[in-house]
């Protein structure tokens, strides 16, 4: 466990070292929302309608920016050879990139959603079940994205290509992030939907890890 | 040197090994026999097969065709081999010492303490700088001191020597020396003269 918790606070430090990263993630979110009404125009209850998906879909956008520093400067020092020499295996190296990919590039964008909230005029009870939706859900994006980063590492300028290559896993994930908060009419299915995002959540973690290790050993070839 | 450990008895065995990029072999039909306490040089020309080889030892590219073993190697013991490339896996913004104990704790703290090994490579005075800061010889003393703080018993050098000074070359004959004398076995591919005695030589790109 050793080596497990050094490279979460390897990885922590510097992504605090390079401050700047965490914030322009934050500002990223914040403007991508903010964008939205003046493109939908000042309908209040259209953006109160739509104000979950715009929030789901600003985290989805501002996560995909922090893949590219996953692992690709990694690679480049040769970091990563030397991850695949070392005692503790791979595929646990990459769940602890997971989990610093989480806490880099997910949770400041939660701890900014209060923004977010009052800019699009939420109310506070989907407000509360946004943030939840969002707790629960970005884990699966952030597993989703390892594995991706994960597969397109090898490749030269292949940084526009994970963003594609996962953007299709993460369709479930919007669909029952925003189901999970669901104020449109209906019969209301918010808590299975948010029990299936979080059952979307752990099976991603548990199995990204071993999925971009495979994919790492197998792109070096 | 405070404490004199021995490694386990590993020979590495490769017959037949043909190695290369993405289908194409560089060098084929290398036999390789190595006794604990024996050092391997690797020479030819620029584009030879030295580090496809090294990487294909390691266990890094997957050979083309023959067999690599490691006998007497415990699998559980985990890893049995360093592995040094041209590339230093030397961040800026991590501190000197932060980097070697980041090592030292994935690796497994086997060997030297951090601020020995930093002792031992000449790096004692700069172990809280910037490893950005560090020249690209300093950054390769730092390579090397990697190897220090997790024993294993197999080497793999690829061109080590690179941006060391003279004191520097020293210093890695030193180093490789000791690594020989407690069993250890070597592969260095490098054009440089090393200083160590009774090393073998494997001549690659000449057959070909």
């Amino acid at each position: 466990m050793n080596g497990f918790s050094g490279i979460l606070r390897r990885e922590l430090r510097l992504a605090l070292a390079g401050g700047g990263d965490m914030l322009t993630l934050v500002l990223f979110f914040v403007i991508t929302g903010a964008l939205v009404p003046f493109a939908v125009g000042p309908d209040r209850e259209l953006l109160a309608r739509i104000a979950p998906g715009i929030v789901w879909i600003a985290a989805f956008l501002a996560m995909l920016m922090g893949l590219d520093r996953l692992l690709r400067p990694d690679r480049e020092d040769g970091t990563l050879a030397l991850y695949r020499l070392a005692d503790l295996p791979l595929s646990a190296i990459l769940a602890a990139k997971v989990i610093v990919h989480w806490l880099t590039s997910a949770l400041p964008l939660i701890l900014a959603a209060p923004f977010l909230a009052l800019i699009l005029g939420m109310d506070p009870q989907t407000f509360w079940r946004t943030l939840l939706s969002l707790l629960l859900g970005t884990p699966a994006l952030a597993a989703f994205g390892t594995f991706g980063a994960a597969v397109t590492v090898a490749i030269r300028r292949g940084g526009l290509l994970a963003p594609i290559l996962i953007a299709p896993l993460c369709v479930p994930v919007l669909i029952f992030g925003v189901g999970a908060i669901s104020p449109l009419g209906g019969p209301d299915q918010a808590g299975a939907a948010l029990l299936l995002l979080a059952a979307l959540s752990l099976m991603a973690c548990a199995l990204s890890p071993f999925a971009a290790a495979f994919a790492i050993d197998w792109g070096e070839e | 040197m405070t404490q004199r450990q021995v490694y386990p008895e590993i020979s590495l065995v490769a017959e037949g090994l043909a190695c290369g990029r993405g289908g194409h072999a560089l060098a084929a039909d290398i036999a390789i026999a190595l006794a604990p306490g024996q050092g391997l040089l690797l020479r030819g020309p620029n584009g030879a097969g030295k580090s496809t080889l090294l990487l294909t030892l390691a266990g890094l590219l997957p050979p083309l065709a023959g067999s690599i073993r490691y006998a007497g190697h415990d699998a559980e013991a985990g890893p049995a081999l360093h592995y040094c490339g041209h590339r230093n896996g030397v961040r800026a913004r991590l501190g000197v010492a932060q980097t070697l104990d980041f090592w030292a704790g994935l690796n497994g703290r086997t060997g030297l303490s951090i601020a020995a090994a930093l002792e031992e490579v000449g790096l004692a005075g700069a172990a809280g700088l910037d490893a950005g800061y560090l020249s690209a010889g300093q950054q390769r003393r730092l390579a090397l001191a990697r190897l220090l703080v997790t024993r294993r018993p197999l080497w793999l050098l690829d061109e080590p020597s690179a941006a060391l000074d003279t004191a520097g070359q020293a210093l890695l004959a030193r180093l490789l020396a000791d690594h020989l004398a407690r069993n250890g076995l070597a592969v260095i591919a490098t054009h440089d003269a090393i200083a160590v005695p009774d090393l073998s030589v494997l001549t690659l790109g000449e057959a070909a």
